[in-house]
């Protein structure tokens, strides 16, 4: 496997559950907002 | 761990052309799992009805019963930091990650066993003491593996793991209620199934950091990088031994700007909602207010990216100084939000305020690293974190204190929280003056090239 792949796999497998909890958490935070 | 060869620190050493850019990664899978312990009072309540079901029943735990979990826990992430740090500097950052990954998954099964019998002191040792373990094994883990991989940027480097424990919280929060949702029927509350399955998840997310992770072998260097021929005023090129640290005003002087800094941050913390709720009756409804403590730990996490990398340009004492500087100002500035009734100047003083809470814990490691070298930077930041142990007391208790006192003597809600925040800003000005203390380390703390020898495993 070559090292971009590894990389794209890697930060992939922490990335997008790290960017859905921001993204639940911004939501939430918009009622501040409203 | 001879049983194991694949977790030796010398199977663990990059083969070239390794891209040091998978360690962040390998030390969030250990960060984003461990910071879960931010969001685990989403398990109160339910835990309050595991016989009741619908209400608590007599013979449910009540919810002073439950809060101890936590302290336990982060109790336990103190001493066992302080502890084990210099094993797990000596072992290698894949045995401590595959201990930790044992520890917080194995926590989490101890305890659902505990929550399954109805045996709360099951539930205290799991998740508090061996969990516990898994905290404080798991923070310290990468981090000087991290440095050896970023010399040029280990504010950065660090930054990115602590965020991933700052942001845990925004994925735990909603996949255990999420969980607890799916596995809770008419006759129990799906607790237990949502520690096996968060501990298993958790165990293997964990395990995949172990695997990736890789240190440098000792020739490397970045490409293009070039270590510099002379120490700097505040970086040093030597080691200083784990336990002389502890010998240096250095050592004691971080400590507490760290404790301080801490303090105030976390003091107002487990505040924010009620504060803007009562600061502003009627415009913060408790449905913002839960918006606005949302927004404080999106700034948290942000900060704690932002101002470690900023402090490889400004430098670690600089950096802090802004925070006691900037700190203060703000905190100072709070109360005059609430006279103006600007809930926009409250919200962006606070904000402001958090990035730098979560700031003041990503900057620490590459502080250390400046001060006392490479080798321990791991194991003295272990020992260190007891400051954030004791900011864990003295803060909640200042501004629980603090409120309770001006109540009882009149001050209406709205201006309770106004001595607290100027207190809080007296603290900022101590941490500043300890902070101004720093200097480098004097040279008789420093390893000599025999004793250097000496205790490489």
């Amino acid at each position: 496997m070559s090292n971009g792949m590894k990389l794209f796999l890697a930060w992939a497998f922490v990335g997008i559950p790290l960017a859905w909890g921001v993204i639940q958490t911004a939501i939430n935070a918009t009622a501040l907002f409203k | 761990m001879a049983f194991l060869p694949f977790l030796d620190k010398s199977h663990t050493i990059a083969p070239p052309g390794y891209s040091r850019w998978l360690i962040p990664p390998a030390a969030l899978c250990v960060h984003l799992c461990i910071g879960q312990a931010y969001a685990f009072s989403v398990f109160n309540l339910p835990m309050t009805k595991l016989i009741g079901i619908t209400k608590s029943a007599p013979d449910d735990w009540a919810l002073t019963d439950l809060g101890w979990i936590f302290s336990i826990g982060i109790f336990v992430l103190g001493t066992s930091a302080a502890l084990l740090g210099r094993w797990v500097e000596e072992g290698g950052p894949r045995q401590a990650m595959f201990t930790a990954a044992l520890c917080w998954g194995g926590g989490f099964l101890i305890s659902a066993l505990g929550v399954y019998v109805h045996n709360i002191w099951i539930v205290y040792f799991g998740y508090g003491i061996v969990g516990g373990f898994g905290l404080g094994i798991g923070y310290i883990s990468p981090v000087s593996t991290l440095i050896k991989w970023f010399p040029d940027r280990p504010g950065m480097a660090t930054g990115m793991a602590i965020m991933g424990f700052g942001g845990a919280a925004f994925i735990a929060s909603p996949l255990s209620v999420w969980l607890m949702s799916k596995f809770s029927t008419d006759s129990h509350v799906g607790v237990a199934e949502t520690f096996i399955t968060m501990g298993l998840v958790y165990m293997v997310f964990m395990m995949v950091g172990s695997i990736i992770v890789r240190i440098p072998a000792p020739d490397w260097k970045p490409e293009g990088y070039v270590a510099p021929a002379q120490p700097k005023k505040l970086i040093t090129t030597q080691n200083v031994y784990v336990y002389q640290a502890l010998k240096t005003p250095q050592f004691w002087l971080i400590w507490w700007v760290l404790c301080l800094n801490v303090t105030a941050g976390i003091g107002v913390l487990g505040q924010a909602s009620a504060m803007s709720q009562e600061m502003f009756p009627g415009r913060v409804t408790v449905v913002a207010a839960s918006g606005f403590v949302g927004l404080m730990s999106l700034f948290n996490m942000g900060g704690r990216f932002f101002w470690a990398s900023m402090s490889d340009y400004l430098g670690r004492k600089n950096t802090y100084f802004v925070f006691f500087a900037l700190g203060t100002v703000l905190y100072a500035m709070v109360p005059y939000t609430g006279a103006i009734g600007s809930v926009v100047a409250f919200v962006l003083a606070y904000a402001v305020i958090f990035s730098m809470y979560g700031g003041g814990f990503a900057t620490v490691p590459a502080y250390l690293r400046d001060m006392f070298g490479m080798r321990y930077v791991g194991a003295i930041h272990g020992l260190l974190l007891t400051a954030w142990s004791m900011a864990g007391i003295f803060g909640p208790t200042l501004v629980n204190y603090i409120r309770a006192y001006n109540v009882a003597h009149g001050v209406p809600n709205a201006q309770a929280y106004n001595v607290t925040m100027y207190v809080m800003a007296v603290l900022l000005i101590i941490g500043f003056i300890c902070n101004s203390f720093i200097r480098a380390v004097n040279e008789k703390h420093h390893m000599t090239a025999e004793e250097a020898a000496e205790v490489t495993p």
